[in-house]
């Protein structure tokens, strides 16, 4: 695996009941997002640990789906968006233009709010990514196919009928379908919006199931409305609030375990005791 | 860091390897495609320009006073205008517009109120699949319908051929305008106890009648510059001018509709007509007097359509807030 | 229910005043006035597809005795065929040969043109550049036909088919197989179905690019994220996912063009030569089934002559409306997918 880079190491957050010490795959550092003349995002700071669930919490509007965005640069998208600070991966800024975005994309997997397969086969769309990068035989891209379906937990029940149209599946399944097609391109980091906010509560079980079992190879970031999903999810909790010129800020940032039975700041513990968002 | 099988670090070493050569291929082919549908977008637009452009080099040395206001001249004289033309496109126009309005605006009540049922349902598709049908054919229609019953050619008939070829726009655009009003509308006015004729007449007429106008504007475009239907049905009648049929009618005390009649009862020229076959002959000044047909043809087109589209946009913020 | 009705009539009738009473009896009719007000829109509704069907029964009818005449082997391929109104013996071959050929070659060129305008429009330019554009490409549409064709006359078909078709007949001409379809000479006015041709790609690059646009449009953003997600160029994106997503609905827009196409008139007319000749070739002058109906309908002097064109227009009708359905069928079928596929 690439994800060895130890070479950061925490100061400022223990590294949890094991000892073996942390490495921070992503820094955040100062980074501010602008639409405009509007600043979205402002002074954000934060680790991403390899191996780890970070989670991304707060109330809507508050900017965390602009943030973690900006992890695989889908912000270019949007014309007027403009981004300040730098956000490293291994030791490398990926918002400086000249980075590659297709490599960045590649190493940075992304699973959307709602299932978005394509409109192909089972079988097409997990083999979509490895194609693109260059991946044609049929041997290799069965393998990966196979391997994706089976990390994402859903190869048991799409084996049989691998050539059905990807929409065929309940939404729970077309979840689990993109996670395998972003899986088969082996990211190193996978992005999740809101991954599960579009499913029943089995299947969003099943998703936070797979998460434990896949976060042993990659390195998580979730956006979640949903506290309660965090604190069963996570390892790490960012937690955001938008400040008053409407602009989202990073309140507090630590272990989950923390954030959620000793909160530091006022507004996270009224957030994640209900009493507020 | 962690245990992972050997098939992936192989497959990532696959995908390392194959990126490094693949990417500036791919980036190459990215930047060219792109680059290509622009220009495939200039290309398109060339003839736009060019024709515009000679329409108004041309045309504009031969447009004066006269080309308006007077009848043509015998072959072979300079000088003249196609005022028969033009009165008679105003005619056929007019015509068309008086048939085509109200079934059209009526159907499109009917489209925008129930959009699902199989009646709507089929009338969408027609509208649609009549939108497609040729001009010339019909114009063999109309032929078929009035001319050979009638024994003669007659604006009547062009007009009812282009009220056929207006149809669908007229409906299509007032349908789209009724739907842009908003639910909650009708319904407030259906809950207040008002019956649905009055709420569709009251409540949706003012968003209709602003379907009306644009699509009215939109198929009098489409219509003004549409020959084919004319061919076999209006024919052409360079000797038409409805001033002298009026004069005439007033001196022998005829009536109002006596009058009508011998406006609309008789082959009548239009200006696409006039430019067709003045294009296909061989005088250098009739030639030269299409060009001056063509500008004011091309003008009065592009410009009902620039003011249908500002109107459209217009309401369209408004209605959506 | 019945009783409750009743209940609001009688509540109604004693609220108001006695000398109201005419105008609540007319409400009362008023209010049932629903009926014929929905009554008359239906019947409106209805005309609007009796139209279709009665433009279709009214060629058929007017067509009767050349088809009759005629037969089948009005309509089949055959080398020798004969047009002639002197002994009454008519046969449409070249005419369908040539409206195949012209629209045919026009759809060919138009698609790429097409494809890179709409994609152009829908994906690639800023914001402030896509009304313009819009416009531009309305515009484009609504020249008047016979405008093209007096341009097409004097400027375009010297100006680049009469070269464009020299070319063409120097290499493609020497190509076996290929040959048949461009023996020439091209004349040197230009008029010829290669003229026809590319009139009527202009011609219908608006429509199938106004569809096209659509069509892209419609697809939810949502397949574009997911496709860049993972790393695919913009390039990729709109190939590998765009396109075939909307194919469906880019194939109406193409068919809707090829409709377009075939039932062009005055264009075509204007610049095709309108020549019975035997030759195939794209760089001869030709005709096509409008346009011999154009130039020849007015002037017919026998029966059989007019009817002969009614039925040339008739099978026109036919081909137009068959291929208009099968168009509006496809483009439909993605416009009602794609909400589903959004909710997901």
């Amino acid at each position: 695996m690439t994800i060895q880079t130890l070479e950061i190491e925490s100061q400022t957050h223990s590294a949890g009941s094991d000892a073996k010490p942390l490495g921070a795959k992503m820094e955040v550092q100062n980074m501010s997002v602008f639409y405009g003349k509007f600043r979205a995002l402002t002074d954000i700071n934060m680790n991403i640990y390899a191996n780890k669930i970070t989670a991304i919490i707060g109330p809507s509007g508050c900017g965390k789906s602009t943030l973690l965005r900006s992890f695989n640069r889908m912000n270019d998208l949007t014309p007027s968006a403009r981004v300040e600070g730098s956000i490293l991966l291994d030791g490398r800024d990926i918002t400086a233009n000249r980075e590659d975005v297709v490599d960045v994309r590649r190493r940075i997997g992304m699973v959307f709010q709602r299932p978005n397969p394509f409109p192909k086969n089972i079988y097409e769309n997990v083999a979509y990514g490895p194609r693109l990068y260059g991946i044609r035989r049929k041997n290799d891209l069965d393998l990966i196919v196979e391997k994706s379906l089976k990390q994402a937990a859903l190869w048991e029940e799409v084996k049989d009928k691998l050539h059905q149209s990807g929409l065929s599946l309940s939404g729970g399944q077309q979840q689990r379908l993109c996670i395998a097609r972003a899986l088969a391109v082996e990211p190193e980091v996978i992005l999740m919006d809101e991954p599960a906010s579009a499913l029943d509560p089995i299947s969003t079980l099943r998703i936070e199931e797979l998460m434990h079992d896949i976060v042993k190879e990659y390195t998580i970031l979730i956006v979640t409305h949903n506290m309660q999903q965090a604190a069963r999810v996570s390892d790490f909790t960012a937690m955001m609030m938008i400040d008053e010129h409407r602009s989202g800020r990073m309140i507090e940032f630590g272990e989950t375990k923390s954030i959620f039975t000793n909160p530091k700041d006022k507004r996270t513990e009224d957030y994640v005791t209900g009493r507020f968002g | 860091m962690t245990a992972t099988t050997a098939t992936s670090t192989r497959f990532q070493q696959l995908i390392a390897e194959q990126q490094a050569s693949l990417t500036p291929r791919r980036k190459i082919v990215n930047a060219v495609m792109l680059s290509l549908t622009g220009l495939m977008t200039l290309l398109a637009l060339i003839p736009l320009f060019w024709i515009v452009g000679y329409v108004i080099y041309k045309g504009g040395q031969q447009l004066n006073l006269d080309f308006f206001t007077q009848l043509p001249r015998p072959l072979g004289m300079d000088g003249g205008g196609v005022l028969h033309a033009i009165q008679g496109t105003v005619v056929i126009t007019l015509l068309a517009a008086v048939f085509a309005t109200p079934p059209g605006v009526l159907a499109a009540f009917y489209a925008a109120r129930f959009p699902n049922t199989p009646l709507g349902v089929a009338l969408r598709f027609s509208t649609d699949v009549l939108s497609g049908v040729p001009s010339i054919v019909i114009g063999l229609f109309a032929y078929a319908l009035i001319v050979k019953p009638m024994g003669h050619y007659s604006g009547l008939a062009g007009g009812i051929a282009m009220a056929i070829l207006m149809l669908p726009t007229i409906i299509r655009t007032t349908e789209e305008m009724l739907k842009l009003v908003p639910h909650a509308l009708r319904e407030g006015s259906l809950a207040l106890g008002a019956p649905e004729w009055k709420t569709s007449i009251i409540v949706l007429f003012p968003a209709a009648l602003n379907g009306v106008i644009t699509g009215f504007l939109l198929a009098i475009a489409r219509a003004a510059g549409e020959t084919a239907p004319l061919l076999f049905t209006a024919l052409g009648n360079e000797r038409y001018d409805i001033g002298t049929i009026v004069r005439n009618g007033v001196a022998q005390n005829q009536s109002f509709l006596q009058i009508l009649e011998r406006i609309v009862d008789q082959p009548v020229d239009s200006l696409p007509l006039t430019l067709w076959k003045y294009a296909q002959q061989p005088y250098p000044e009739r030639v030269e007097q299409s060009w001056a047909v063509a500008l004011v043809l091309m003008i009065f087109v592009l410009l009902i359509n620039v003011l249908a589209r500002l109107w459209v946009e217009a309401r369209k913020r408004r209605l959506q807030g | 229910m019945w009783v409750v009705e009743n209940g609001i009539e009688m509540t109604k009738q004693i609220s108001i005043p006695p000398e109201r009473h005419w105008f609540s009896r007319l409400q009362r009719i008023t209010r049932h006035g629903d009926s014929p007000w929905q009554a008359i829109i239906i019947v409106m509704a209805v005309l609007v597809m009796v139209l279709m069907l009665a433009i279709g029964w009214m060629l058929w009818r007017e067509s009767a005795d050349a088809r009759a005449a005629f037969g089948w082997g009005f309509l089949t391929p055959s080398l020798d065929t004969s047009w002639d109104p002197v002994n009454d013996k008519f046969e449409a071959w070249p005419f369908i040969y040539g409206t195949l050929l012209t629209a045919l070659t026009a759809i060919v060129l138009a698609i790429p043109i097409s494809l890179g305008v709409a994609i152009f429009m829908s994906e690639l330019c800023p914001d402030w550049l896509r009304m313009p554009l819009n416009w531009l490409v309305e515009l484009l549409a609504a020249i008047p036909s016979v405008v093209y064709g007096l341009w097409g006359i004097f400027v375009f078909l010297p100006l680049v088919v009469t070269p464009v078709g020299g070319a063409l007949f120097e290499t493609l001409g020497k190509v076996p197989m290929l040959n048949v379809l461009f023996t020439g000479p091209i004349p040197p006015s230009g008029a010829s179905r290669l003229g026809a041709a590319f009139i009527l790609t202009i011609m219908i690059i608006p429509t199938i690019t106004a569809v096209t646009r659509d069509v892209l449009l419609s697809i939810p953003s949502s397949q574009r994220e997911a496709a860049l997600a993972l790393g695919a160029t913009q390039w990729e994106t709109i190939w590998q996912v765009l396109l075939p997503y909307g194919l469906s609905g880019i194939l109406g827009a193409v068919i809707l063009g090829l409709g377009r196409a075939l039932g062009e008139t005055m264009a075509v007319t204007m610049v095709i030569g309108n020549s019975i000749e035997g030759s195939p070739s794209l760089l001869r002058p030709g005709y096509t089934m409008a346009s011999v109906i154009a130039n020849e309908f007015a002037e017919a002097v026998t029966k059989l002559h007019t009817q002969a064109l009614i039925e040339i227009g008739l099978v026109l009708f036919f081909m137009t409306l068959l291929l208009n359905m099968v168009a509006r069928l496809l483009v439909w079928r993605v416009a009602r997918r794609t909400p589903q596929e959004a909710r997901a």
